[in-house]
């Protein structure tokens, strides 16, 4: 790990002063977990605590041993239940701050994201899933998406998603995310899987650029020159509770008008147009490079962001297509949202394969069947 | 106009806190939550820390502390009180960091989260109100609640064979080296009441000369819950209460461990 120091120069790691630029811009070869890492400490992310579980070790072991280099926080809790509200406490403080686990350990978070959205409190939390449900297994898979997308806490709220596909993603998909938590107040998700998470490709360490300015005039630092105030999710009196949940719904709305993040690839022009994220759109690109080398028109349309949903984006390619076949590593759940965002459900196919990656030939032969040719 | 002695013999003697906020009270007659908040916010002012200070509410009766204290508070999840506090702590070190939990919070929901942070020595301080019942949910048995003790959950009186025990918090966190303070104090007696402010304040000076975790526990009163008019829940917390939970400094550490 050691060799990996000189990836990010230290004037990359901003702190405080969050803008800085690249020193030296290397190409390196990178490990996804790794990869949000960098980005994390890029971002300048100081503060990680966390849990152990498979598939995301490498993360809680990088910061581990890099965090306290650079003055940050590491500190590995008790369970996933505590680690979401030392979260809590060190987001209330003012704090870049993140998490990292998989699936068993972020139901256990539910809890906390629940009290989070609730006293709007921004925080970055990376889901590397793995199979399910209960202990599941190791393997990949996309079986999150429900939980990460229509959120598994109570009471109704909503968070940022981001599906990076790649090492490179993985690490600006989380830089972004710090700055959607801070610009909207709310916790937002990095949702990989243990291919992306596990996976090591060339990498360039582009530098942080903010888009939110860093003050936090709520943040509990003590009431000195100020009136005190509180981080609260508690609204018993007359109808403040209803008050606030039209406020939270507010800004749902504007990240679902301002945040929609998605990739066209080889759409124009296709009759078979593919909907998948994350690892299953990776396998997904050979498969349709494959098609179109056969002369079969085929294209994706890949959700970047979960939530909000390219929902107009999928609904034109449909309307522009004969087939949208939705891809993923699970028995069917963004196909929900994929028939709720068009008119077109005939035409409509899913390809799903639970807790393993679908290979390029599976779904290359989807494609030739789908095309009326033999698979 | 007044007279100059009129004006020596009318120099007040006795104030509201700084940190107390001027509200009428909301919890129910005999409660000593508001004892309890009193001894805090005259802490509070003693070493002046208002402007530095982030308590931690949970979630119970004691939530609504960001009524009555004037520091900043955040919201924890119930019993998380510890795990707030332990990431507020850590983001700032220079602050004073205080939580504020029932017993339903604390020795049930929040036990794993009370006794790593005990455990890890976390810098933080935390008052521990124990009135043997859940208050805001209307009185059920709670694990402090004493043993053939009437709750709405426990009508018959609360039985080992099913129940288990009462559990005594301040024992049970006196024996975890991470532990710095650990006392149990009653605010049922004026002389109560000054052993408990000597408590709070050695807790207070424990974070303060940064010697690691520390803990009163006050046995406190539920009368609209027990059933009791509040001279009788006096009455019981200095008879079978503390009888059962001994008023007592558990843990007292005088030298920190990276001396």
């Amino acid at each position: 790990m050691r060799h990996l120091r000189g990836v990010l120069p230290r004037r990359l790691h901003p702190g405080v002063e969050m803008k800085a630029a690249a020193v030296e811009i290397r190409r390196e070869l990178m490990k996804g977990n790794v990869a949000i890492c960098l980005g994390a400490i890029a971002a300048g992310c100081r503060f990680y605590y966390g849990y152990p579980i498979t598939p995301q070790n490498d993360i809680p072991e990088y910061m581990s041993t890099h965090l306290p280099t650079m003055g940050g926080t590491f500190l590995q809790a008790e369970s996933e239940v505590a680690t979401i509200n030392f979260i809590l406490g060190t987001a209330a403080s003012g704090k870049r701050v993140m998490t990292s686990s998989s699936g068993p350990g972020i139901s256990l978070m539910q809890e906390g994201l629940s009290y989070m959205a609730g006293s709007e409190l921004p925080a970055v939390i990376v889901n590397i899933s793995r199979s399910g449900p209960g202990l599941g297994g190791i393997a990949p898979s996309q079986g999150d998406y429900f939980q990460a997308v229509k959120c598994g806490g109570h009471g109704g709220y909503r968070m940022p998603v981001l599906a990076p596909h790649s090492v490179q993603e993985m690490y600006s998909l989380t830089m972004r995310a710090f700055d959607l938590a801070d610009k909207y107040r709310n916790p937002a998700m990095v949702l990989g899987d243990a291919i992306v998470g596990q996976m090591k490709e060339p990498f360039t360490p582009v530098p942080y650029e903010p888009s939110v300015p860093p003050e936090k005039p709520w943040a509990l630092t003590g009431c000195k020159g100020r009136p005190r105030q509180n981080v609260k999710s508690l609204y018993l009196k007359d109808n403040a509770i209803e008050v606030h949940n039209w406020k939270l719904f507010r800004k749902y709305e504007r990240m679902r008008e301002e945040e929609v993040l998605f990739e066209r690839f080889r759409l124009d022009g296709a009759t078979i147009a593919i909907v998948a994220f994350g690892t299953a759109a990776r396998v997904c690109k050979t498969a349709i490079q494959w098609a179109r080398q056969e002369g079969i028109p085929a294209g994706m349309l890949r959700p970047v962001s979960l939530f909000p949903f390219p929902s107009a984006q999928v609904d034109e390619a449909a309307e522009a297509a004969d087939v949208v076949l939705v891809v993923e590593m699970n028995t069917g759940q963004m196909v929900e949202d994929v028939r709720m965002s068009t008119r077109h459900h005939d035409r409509i196919r899913f390809l799903g394969k639970p807790c393993a990656m679908p290979t390029p030939e599976e779904i290359l032969g989807e494609i030739r069947t789908l095309a009326g040719k033999r698979p | 106009m007044k007279s100059p002695g009129k004006e020596r013999f009318s120099r007040q003697m006795f104030d509201r806190p700084k940190s107390l906020v001027d509200v009428r009270t909301h919890f129910c007659p005999g409660c000593h939550h508001g004892i309890a908040h009193r001894i805090l916010a005259e802490t509070i002012d003693r070493y002046d820390l208002r402007e530095k200070t982030i308590g931690v509410a949970c979630v119970g009766c004691s939530v609504f502390l960001y009524d009555y204290i004037d520091v900043d508070v955040a919201e924890a999840p119930h019993g998380r009180a510890p795990a707030v506090a332990t990431g507020v702590k850590r983001a700032q070190p220079d602050k004073f960091v205080f939580t504020y939990q029932g017993d339903g919070d604390l020795a049930a929901i929040g036990t794993s989260e009370i006794i790593h942070a005990a455990n890890r020595g976390e810098n933080i301080t935390v008052l521990f109100v124990n009135n043997t019942t859940y208050g805001m949910t209307g009185g059920q048995m709670a694990p402090t609640t004493m043993l053939g003790q009437r709750t709405s959950t426990s009508p018959y009186g609360r039985d080992f064979r099913n129940d288990g025990y009462p559990i005594k918090m301040a024992e049970l966190l006196a024996t975890l080296e991470g532990t710095a303070y650990s006392a149990r104090v009653a605010t049922s007696t004026p002389a109560q009441i000054r052993k408990a402010k000597e408590a709070v304040r050695k807790a207070f000076e424990m974070q303060i000369r940064e010697m690691g975790f520390s803990i009163v526990e006050f046995l406190s009163t539920c009368p609209t819950n027990w059933g009791m008019k509040p001279l009788e829940a006096q009455e019981r917390v200095l008879g079978e209460m503390s009888e059962y939970f001994p008023l007592g400094v558990y843990k007292e550490r005088t030298q920190a461990d990276f001396v």
